[in-house]
């Protein structure tokens, strides 16, 4: 079975956002940008089930500019078999990823697709699932087990209250949680051996979909500072200020 | 104009949830219309029917939409979707799974997690796990989005006298099915629906002493939560974490226990009504956003603010 993986490159989770002085956007000159830390349970899952013999080959698929090929590179060092960029300036609409990747998986005809649940920039968690309906098949979102059973696939997934396990006809779309499993870390001769590794290009009039959004930002703010309250000295204090200041207990 | 609301429910009862979505309906404008899929549902419409800004209730009672599969439940949604300028679904873990696919099968985005309306084409949402609130116009023939229910207040849940309309379509994939759920059997209520939360750091040192805040959820009907670090040194489970990579919560009352405040874990609590400290090291960040700070040693603070309330 061959899987197709779809990671994206964002801000590290560690890099506190700055929003731009005039709203136009968050600012994101001269910061550290890092592979979407659920694409990288994404990659992982993939290569764990290549290394059960599940799966055979890998392919990592970016949206992107040049830029993106870095974190192509990660996940090809982390055990991807070869890379997929298609070249875009923008950073598309979800639509339109999800159209390109439906292309993609055309093409390639993967047995699963697995994506991370979300991206940590633009938080909207749905091109997983757009892409299954584009594909017209089935979803496992918010994985935290996947198990290969022949033709079919069992998905573990995390919902509110609890976990919910489905079975899903191959081939399937999968978009993965935290609790999937704790990626690994790349070796210095899997980092050496990526570079050599096939990475494509293409671009979105080879694979024939206009990138185009009916979705305009119109201002991006600071969320609403909050302000520091005040120190209490004990606990008496604290019980009877949430008494009968906030009224919360 | 015309909203359709997509209701969350067991089957058995309307979750409070569909009455802060129909909030953001009922802020766009318009008549509302409220869909109750799911199987052997009839009290779930009935009790929708009674919710005061709905106009109708359509009842698709189906053993199809009995676990709320995404592709089943996405597929009856387009069936009826061209009657519509809106369809909003709850940002929980239901909507999130099936609204995606009525968008694209739309061919339209999905506005995700909206916090307020400003038009009826405008709204504003979350970014960079709350670190940013982007407002964004949409011109798709259809809008379709999903509401953040802390953002808005419920609608009246009584009073309303809807019609309920029958959907006899069974829309079945037959690319998946249910096979089991696992729901948290605690008297907890969960961490994103409690009304109180204590959370602990790695300040707490190990998990048995997880058990210090049990005792003060227990009297104050809170739900248990942790920050990353403390998941991540293994004292609980990751379903117990708050923040940009866990869950986001926004209670009445946010109690932080041995917890410096990290950008992830703010990101995640920072929109509480009500935020107190506890940590021994002063110039914790976590005091900046808190309403009450008390510098001290948690194993003596918690276990006396569990004997005082």
């Amino acid at each position: 079975m061959k899987v197709l993986v779809a990671v994206k490159r964002v801000i590290d989770y560690n890099v506190k956002v700055r929003v731009k002085a005039d709203n136009s956007d968050v600012d994101l000159a001269n910061v550290k940008m890092a592979l979407n830390p659920f694409c990288e349970i994404a990659i992982e899952e993939a290569v764990r089930l290549k290394e059960a013999g599940t799966a055979d080959e890998i392919v990592v698929v970016s949206i992107g500019n040049k830029s993106c090929e870095e974190q192509i590179r990660t996940a090809l060092a982390l055990g991807a078999d070869r890379g997929i960029r298609v070249d875009v300036d923008e950073n598309p609409d979800s639509l339109s990823v999800a159209k390109l990747l439906a292309k993609i998986a055309e093409k390639e005809a993967p047995g699963m697709v697995i994506l991370g649940k979300q991206a940590i920039d633009s938080d909207n968690n749905q091109t997983g699932q757009m892409l299954a309906a584009l594909l017209d098949r089935p979803q496992g979102t918010f994985a935290s087990e996947v198990t290969v059973d022949g033709d079919t696939v069992n998905v573990t997934r995390e919902v509110d209250g609890g976990l919910q396990t489905v079975n899903l006809a191959m081939p399937a779309v999968v978009t993965t949680d935290l609790r999937l499993n704790e990626p690994r870390y790349a070796s210095l001769p899997n980092i050496m051996k990526a570079k050599r590794k096939p990475l494509e290009v293409l671009t979105t009039d080879e694979l024939g979909v206009s990138v185009a959004s009916n979705l305009q930002l119109l201002r991006v703010d600071p969320p609403s500072e909050r302000q520091a309250g005040i120190k209490v000295s004990s606990v008496d204090e604290l019980v009877e200020k949430l008494r009968n200041d906030a009224k919360v207990i | 104009m015309t909203i359709l609301v997509i209701a969350e429910h067991d089957n058995k009862e309307l979750k409070p949830v569909t009455l802060n979505t129909l909030a953001a309906a009922q802020a766009i404008g318009g008549d509302v219309h409220l869909l109750v899929a799911g199987a052997g549902c009839q009290a779930v419409a009935d009790a929708a029917a009674q919710v005061s800004n709905v106009s109708k209730v359509l009842l698709a009672d189906n053993d199809a939409y009995e676990h709320q599969l995404a592709e089943n439940i996405s597929k009856l949604v387009i069936s009826i979707a061209a009657s519509y300028s809106h369809i909003l679904a709850s940002a929980t873990t239901t909507g999130k799974n099936f609204l995606p696919r009525v968008a694209a099968l739309l061919d339209v985005n999905q506005i995700s997690d909206i916090l307020s309306v400003e038009a009826e084409d405008t709204f504003k949402r979350p970014v960079y796990a709350g670190n940013a609130i982007a407002t964004v116009k949409s011109s798709d023939t259809t809008k379709v989005i999903t509401v953040r229910g802390t953002a808005f207040d419920p609608v009246d849940g009584s009073g309303g006298t809807a019609e309920i309309e029958m959907l006899s379509e069974s829309c079945n994939s037959g690319l998946s099915s249910f096979v089991s759920e696992e729901l948290a059997k605690s008297d907890r209520p969960e961490l994103t629906a409690a009304s109180v939360v204590i959370s602990g750091g790695r300040g707490m040192g190990n998990g048995d002493n997880f058990e210090l805040l049990n005792k003060v959820a227990d009297k104050l009907g809170a739900a248990v939560g942790a920050s990353r670090a403390a998941v991540d040194a293994g004292f609980v489970p990751n379903d117990m974490q708050v923040g940009q990579t866990g869950k986001m919560v926004a209670p009445e009352l946010y109690i932080a226990v041995g917890i410096s405040g990290a950008i992830q874990h703010l990101a995640g609590m920072k929109d509480s009504k009500i935020i107190v400290a506890i940590n021994k090291d002063e110039e914790a960040p976590i005091f900046q956003v808190a309403d009450y700070g008390l510098v001290a040693d948690l194993f003596d603070a918690v276990p006396e603010l569990e004997s005082k309330l």
